[in-house]
């Protein structure tokens, strides 16, 4: 790569010749404020905070566009770059609506800490007309409220990302506002629920729908038994909520702080995991000696199955009837463990923790409820989990670490690496080779598929068999790839899919972290590798193994692919369109 | 304010969608191609509903949020009908001190129509614009090219009399 010489601040660097003003200073570790801009999303020069001096140049210039070149001299932090930045933030507070001590985002939020790090006064010099702000609460997942919106368009260049671009930004000047086409609510579009506009916004415009007092006022219910469930990526990045670094793997404190918050009992997704690759194995096994529809595509991702419903109506045949891991477990709550410890299922009250959004949704489709009842009651996501636990005042760092609840806290390996992309693929892999071989392989890594890259493709003999499989995340993937599945020029036989780029780490329920973090870290890489190094340490690594989905199997359900494992743990989906 | 979007039914005869289909089939896989299709979209129909926009999303591959951003963000983009008969009350400067605003008033209660807005038997719509340089006829309107000056309120049941036939 080639470098050039810049002067920051009067300090001489050597930077990539094709770096940004902006990335030159970060990487030289001196920070210049943004607001639009968000590394890989969003850099259009918009917003105007990151106007620095270039000696030569006319006027200020916009370091998060600017190019560099050899010799230039940047200045970071002059009067004229304060006053600059000063003004803009004064201009965009002066039409927001500063409830901040309400504010979901207070403390976390990136115009809040720029307005208290500058000194802005929360009364400013053009006090004049506030917009009202559209509220859009037309979603079972997302609310919108664009009176904190400060009109950045990271949701925008996130919504594109995913190839959904169901908002933008509608009529001119002051009233500019974010929304949909037609001003119709975001309910009445195709939206997929992944959430990804709301982990990039950088105010409190855009939030999950808050469950969490449904969450307390069914623990405080003294006839309902609450259990809980939570998935693998939630606790690769909970403890970012307290803190902690990314890819800290907090799952003892996890479980000890639900115990705490009053559940009654605390599962493991990943039970319901392995439980989803015994079925996804067993189905994919079927369709290939069968001649049924291939590729067979997982259908874990409510994000990405709502996607195919919207824009691949067509392709919904190919996905897995498995249900997701999240009602799988929900339904095997409330009917074999019910029946098992003789629990009223209609007492329980069925709850998870998810790293995403769309999984709000998920719980209130048609046929999602195995057991006569909703499978899952409420969902919630990371952040939710974190605002409870902060509720409730309990010191996270000091918690003791605490296991699962045995009937349904077992997994395995194969289960924890859901939470990355390439994760479901690789347990069906461990799982099917077993099944096809007749015996307990050793070589169970199949690194191929790991990675955070957005699309990846290996071909692995499973049983004298070639298995051609393919893993993608992030819906622009998803897209290209299903054009050519569509059009015949894919000839994969299994697909994964995961509707957020690099899987369920970087869901759209996760801790949200600021640009800043963005610039410095690859945050699902690091989130990714604390559930692989957790793999790598687990006694059972592949799903059949899990002796309570053996017992599963061995008292209620039959084999895998029976008619009662129909009947709970497989769904069916809707041709929607667009 | 915020571009009002038409509730009126949309018609569309074989001829109208012949023709934006020839436009939409033209301007495929070029760069920016929205604008141009609305403009010429705009021509055939008058104005931009819901359905043509749609037509071009699809025809171009790009999201109907896009399209209608673009729609919102030009002045020159209509997105409700106008009616056979075309009012334009000016609201400038000039005509407001002398009472223009009361004239409105009077001819969106006459109609019940706000301004960007079409009678449902398509037979008026309405604007309010800026200067069209009579002020000295303030206040000012036009009815499609006649323009009407020095007006009272009152003024306006005779001149929609005239149109109504």
């Amino acid at each position: 790569m080639e470098q050039v010489n810049v002067k920051i601040n009067g300090v001489s660097y050597e930077v990539p010749a094709d770096s940004t003003i902006l990335e030159a200073a970060r990487y030289a570790g001196i920070d210049i404020p943004t607001l639009c801009y968000l590394k890989d999303i969003n850099q259009i020069g918009a917003c105007r905070m990151c106007m620095v001096e270039v000696k030569g140049a006319r006027s200020l210039v916009a370091a998060c566009v600017y190019p560099v070149n050899e010799g230039m001299e940047v200045f970071t932090n002059t009067p004229k770059v304060q006053e600059s930045r000063k003004m803009t933030l004064e201009l965009l507070l002066s039409v927001h609506d500063r409830k901040c001590l309400s504010c979901e985002r207070s403390g976390n939020c990136e115009f809040q800490k720029l307005c208290n790090e500058m000194g802005i006064e929360v009364e400013n010099r053009f006090e004049g007309a506030v917009p009202a702000g559209k509220k859009d609460y037309s979603t079972l997942y997302l609310e919108r409220n664009n009176a904190k919106c400060i009109l950045c368009r990271r949701c925008v260049a996130a919504c594109q990302n995913q190839h959904v671009s169901v908002i933008g930004a509608n009529n001119r000047g002051f009233d500019t506002e974010i929304g949909c086409a037609f001003e119709k609510p975001l309910g009445d579009v195709s939206c997929v629920a992944c959430g990804q506009c709301i982990v990039s916004c950088p105010t409190g415009a855009l939030t999950e729908k808050d469950n969490t007092q449904d969450v307390i006022d069914a623990i405080n219910d003294p006839e309902k038994i609450v259990i809980v469930q939570t998935a693998p990526a939630v606790r690769a990045a909970l403890g970012e909520e307290f803190g902690m670094p990314i890819g800290t793997n907090v799952e003892g404190k996890m479980v000890a702080a639900l115990r705490r918050l009053g559940f009654d009992k605390v599962f493991d997704t990943d039970f319901g995991a392995d439980m989803t690759i015994m079925e996804e194995a067993h189905e994919f096994l079927d369709r290939v000696k069968n001649g049924g529809k291939l590729p067979i595509i997982t259908s874990c991702s409510p994000g990405w199955v709502k996607f195919c419903e919207h824009y691949y109506p067509d392709l919904v045949d190919n996905l897995s009837t498995c249900k997701s891991p999240q009602n799988m477990t929900g339904a095997l709550i409330k009917s074999w463990y019910a029946q098992k410890e003789g629990i009223d299922p209609t007492k329980i009250v069925s709850v998870s923790v998810m790293p995403c959004v769309a999984k709000k949704f998920e719980i209130q489709r048609d046929d999602e409820d195995g057991a006569g009842l909703p499978d899952v009651d409420i969902s919630i996501t990371t952040r939710e989990l974190a605002r409870l636990i902060k509720r409730a005042q309990l010191n996270f760092a000091r918690l003791p670490d605490e296991k699962f609840d045995d009937a349904m806290g077992v997994s395995t390996g194969a289960a924890v690496i859901f939470g990355a992309t390439g994760g479901v693929m690789e347990a069906a892999l461990r799982t099917a080779a077993d099944v096809l071989e007749g015996k307990d392989l050793e070589s169970i890594d199949y690194t191929e598929v790991r990675g955070t890259e957005g699309f990846k493709e290996a071909v692995y003999k499973v049983g004298g068999m070639d298995v051609k499989v393919a893993v993608v995340s992030g819906l622009s993937n998803a897209d290209a790839l299903l054009k050519k599945v569509r059009s015949g020029e894919a000839d994969y036989q299994f697909i994964e899919v995961m509707c957020c780029p690099g899987g369920c780490v970087n869901g759209g329920g996760q801790p949200i972290q600021s640009s800043v973090n963005h610039s410095f870290y690859d945050i699902k890489k690091l989130r990714a590798q604390a559930l692989y190094d957790q793999d790598k340490n687990m006694p059972l690594r592949k799903s059949h193994q899990n002796p309570v989905v053996q017992k599963c199997y061995e008292e209620f359900l039959g084999e895998p692919g029976s008619h009662k494992a129909h009947e709970l743990l497989h769904t069916t989906y809707v041709k929607r369109g667009y | 304010m915020q571009k009002r979007i038409s509730n009126l039914p949309f018609h569309d005869t074989p001829e109208q969608a012949q023709k934006l289909d020839a436009v939409i089939e033209s301007l495929k896989g070029q760069k920016g191609a929205v604008m141009p299709a609305l403009h010429q979209a705009q021509e055939i129909y008058g104005y931009l509903p819901i359905e043509v926009q749609e037509k071009i999303a699809k025809g171009l591959d790009v999201s109907l949020e896009e399209v209608y951003g673009v729609s919102t963000f030009y002045s020159q983009f209509a997105l409700t009908p106008k009616g056979r008969n075309h009012i334009s009350v000016c609201l400038g400067t000039a005509c407001y001190v002398k009472g223009a605003d009361k004239v409105l008033e009077r001819i969106t209660q006459k109609l019940g129509i706000q301004p960007e807005e079409c009678t449902e038997d398509g037979t008026f719509s309405l604007t309010a614009c800026r200067c069209i340089g009579a002020c000295g006829l303030a206040p000012v309107m036009t009815v499609n090219d006649e323009v009407y000056g020095r007006l009272v309120p009152e003024d306006v049941d005779t001149i929609l009399a005239q149109y109504m036939a």
